[in-house]
């Protein structure tokens, strides 16, 4: 079977499924997440798609006050701040998510390598033209 | 992959350099802050100049289709200055822009195409609210997936902050000694966006406190200053207002000439010895979340290509956009050791103004501003004063500086640029 394309729109696909995919090298098996078309190791270019567990642990955050458009119009502030962080999956690599479930109004008590599970929210997209900003979008999260 | 030292093809020189005031500058745009740059680079040349001479233009610019609306600045620029019908090339790699256009100026006399180009940037960034600045400047993340998890240009240094603070131990009070070292540098700088010390800020805000009628804040010294959050509120943990550069519109223009017309126009020009530039990963990709992969490559290309070390750096500008990030740049160029030691340098005065290696003392963009696609350049009018004996109120003394370094990065590493300066006489 042909394997969907390495993009980052089936990515987003697979997001509004509740699934985090990413792409496995079929002659090095290295696994990439977020996927990629080329392995950065091998630079072979045959990838499947591979489903991850979904489990991982905090490598590095911020709790964010001042936003960027998508995160205003989804409620967040001064006031209401939100945790963004770098995930390591226990596959290995690494990922880029909002955080949940962690005590924002503490930073100072989030801690590094704390336990995570995938988790999927709703929001507008990112984009400096309000008609494309509207569309609303599935975006990876982790939940503490 | 054969391996060769890279080297220019004939040598450049800088033998003038200019910039605008940095600030918040309502009444111009990105051309005339550009022109204002560019006249004070046709001043500093010490011999005759015709600008006519110039061949070409190179113009780094991050977001003007954002800040102005306006597209194709480099052959607006050009013609601002009067040099059309030069070709003008404007260059995006986010706040290494300017860096990558005086790189491409630079290869474009060592190629033999040209003898004398000019190359510099600019950036118009007050025009938006501070929500919409932030949404410009995070377009420099990878969007779909940096930005699409909600972090800032503040939260990716942030990031990098914490896990720094994991590894090392590194405290967010080694953090905010970079920003007191480089107020106290940019104090002496007249053309700085916040010219002034955090003390002068303290009184600052005592004297607005008595105005309004307001309780008078008291604060020990500068740290408890730093700490107190209704004063220093957060902006991306750990990152406080006083860890971030600020929003600024400004320019910069260098002068470039093959090397054996650099006498021509100066009996004191600066050559450019060493040039690096390399393209790194998004912060998720990287295998280190403590120092920038791109920087210590780039770095490692300029000292090759100049034969020089560390050690034999004389001054530095680094990229300290956050204070975080000086940190992580003092041990990517070599200065330090990665980790406890770069962390604790601004607290030890190791990086003063009369330091054992000077860095910034423009006030680097924390404190002088950060326009970011002028910033590159600007990091070099710095050098080029201080190694000619003119930077005034700042200049570093007790010292010959001979061998100078820029590093410029753009967004959080994704463009590094690091560049080796030499004054022969």
């Amino acid at each position: 079977m042909k394997e969907k394309p390495f993009t980052i729109a089936a990515f987003e696909g697979f997001l509004q499924e509740k699934k985090l995919m990413g792409s496995r090298c079929t002659q090095c098996g290295a696994l990439w997440l977020p996927p990629r078309p080329i392995c950065l190791n091998c630079k072979h270019d045959q990838m499947e798609w591979t489903e991850f567990s979904g489990k991982g642990k905090l490598a590095a955050f911020t709790v964010i006050g001042v936003g960027p458009m998508p995160m205003i119009d989804s409620g967040y502030n001064r006031d209401n701040p939100y945790c963004a962080g770098i995930v390591e999956v226990e596959e290995g690599p690494r990922i880029s998510a909002q955080i949940l479930g962690v005590d924002v109004g503490h930073p100072e008590n989030i801690e590094i390598g704390t336990p995570l599970t995938a988790d999927f929210v709703e929001r507008g997209s990112w984009h400096f033209v309000e008609e494309l900003a509207k569309n609303k979008k599935t975006y990876l999260a982790f939940r503490s | 992959m054969a391996r060769r030292k890279r080297k220019l093809g004939r040598g450049v020189a800088i033998v003038g350099t200019g910039m605008s005031a940095f600030g918040i500058r309502p009444d111009v745009t990105n051309r005339e802050l550009f022109a204002e740059a560019f006249l004070e680079m046709r001043r500093s040349v010490d011999k005759e100049f015709d600008p006519q001479d110039i061949e070409a233009l190179y113009i780094g610019n991050c977001g003007a289709e954002m800040w102005e609306s306006q597209t194709a600045i480099g052959a607006l620029c050009a013609n601002e200055v009067g040099i059309s019908p030069r070709p003008a090339l404007k260059i995006e790699d986010a706040c290494a822009s300017s860096s990558v256009a005086l790189r491409e100026g630079i290869m474009g006399i060592a190629s033999g195409m040209y003898d004398i180009v000019a190359a510099g940037g600019t950036e118009k960034m007050s025009t938006l609210s501070t929500n919409w600045t932030t949404m410009a400047l995070a377009c420099g993340s990878d969007t779909s997936y940096e930005g699409a998890a909600g972090f800032t240009f503040p939260g990716l240094y942030a990031s990098m902050a914490t896990a720094h603070m994991e590894r090392y131990g590194t405290t967010h009070d080694d953090m905010l000694r970079v920003a007191i070292k480089n107020h106290s540098n940019g104090a002496l700088n007249p053309k700085a966006h916040f010219p002034m010390t955090i003390k002068e800020v303290m009184k600052m805000r005592i004297a607005k406190a008595k105005e309004k009628g307001t309780p008078i804040p008291s604060w020990a010294d500068e740290m408890a200053f730093l700490n107190d959050p209704r004063y220093n509120p957060v902006i991306a943990w750990p990152n406080t207002l006083f860890d971030c550069c600020p929003v600024t519109d400004g320019a910069a223009c260098i002068l470039l000439v093959a090397e054996e017309l650099a006498t021509d126009f100066t009996d004191t020009p600066i050559y450019i010895i060493g040039s690096g530039q390399a393209s790194g990963q998004n912060l998720h990709d990287r295998d280190t979340l403590t120092s920038i992969p791109a920087a210590t490559i780039a770095a490692q290309q300029a000292y090759e290509m100049a034969d020089v070390k560390p050690q034999d750096i004389d001054i530095a500008e680094v990229h300290d956009c956050f204070t975080i990030a000086e940190i992580m740049a003092i041990a990517d160029v070599g200065f330090f050791r990665e980790g406890k030691e770069a962390a604790m340098a601004a607290a030890e005065g190791k990086t003063a103004r009369n330091g054992i290696k000077p860095v910034n003392v423009s006030g680097g963009l924390k404190c002088k501003g950060h326009p970011v696609g002028a910033t590159g350049s600007a990091q070099i009018v710095e050098i080029f004063e201080q190694m000619r004996g003119s930077a005034g109120a700042r200049q570093v003394t007790g010292k010959d500086i001979k061998l100078a370094l820029t590093r410029n990065i753009g967004a959080h590493g994704t463009t590094a640029v690091v560049q080796i300066y030499e004054r022969r006489q």
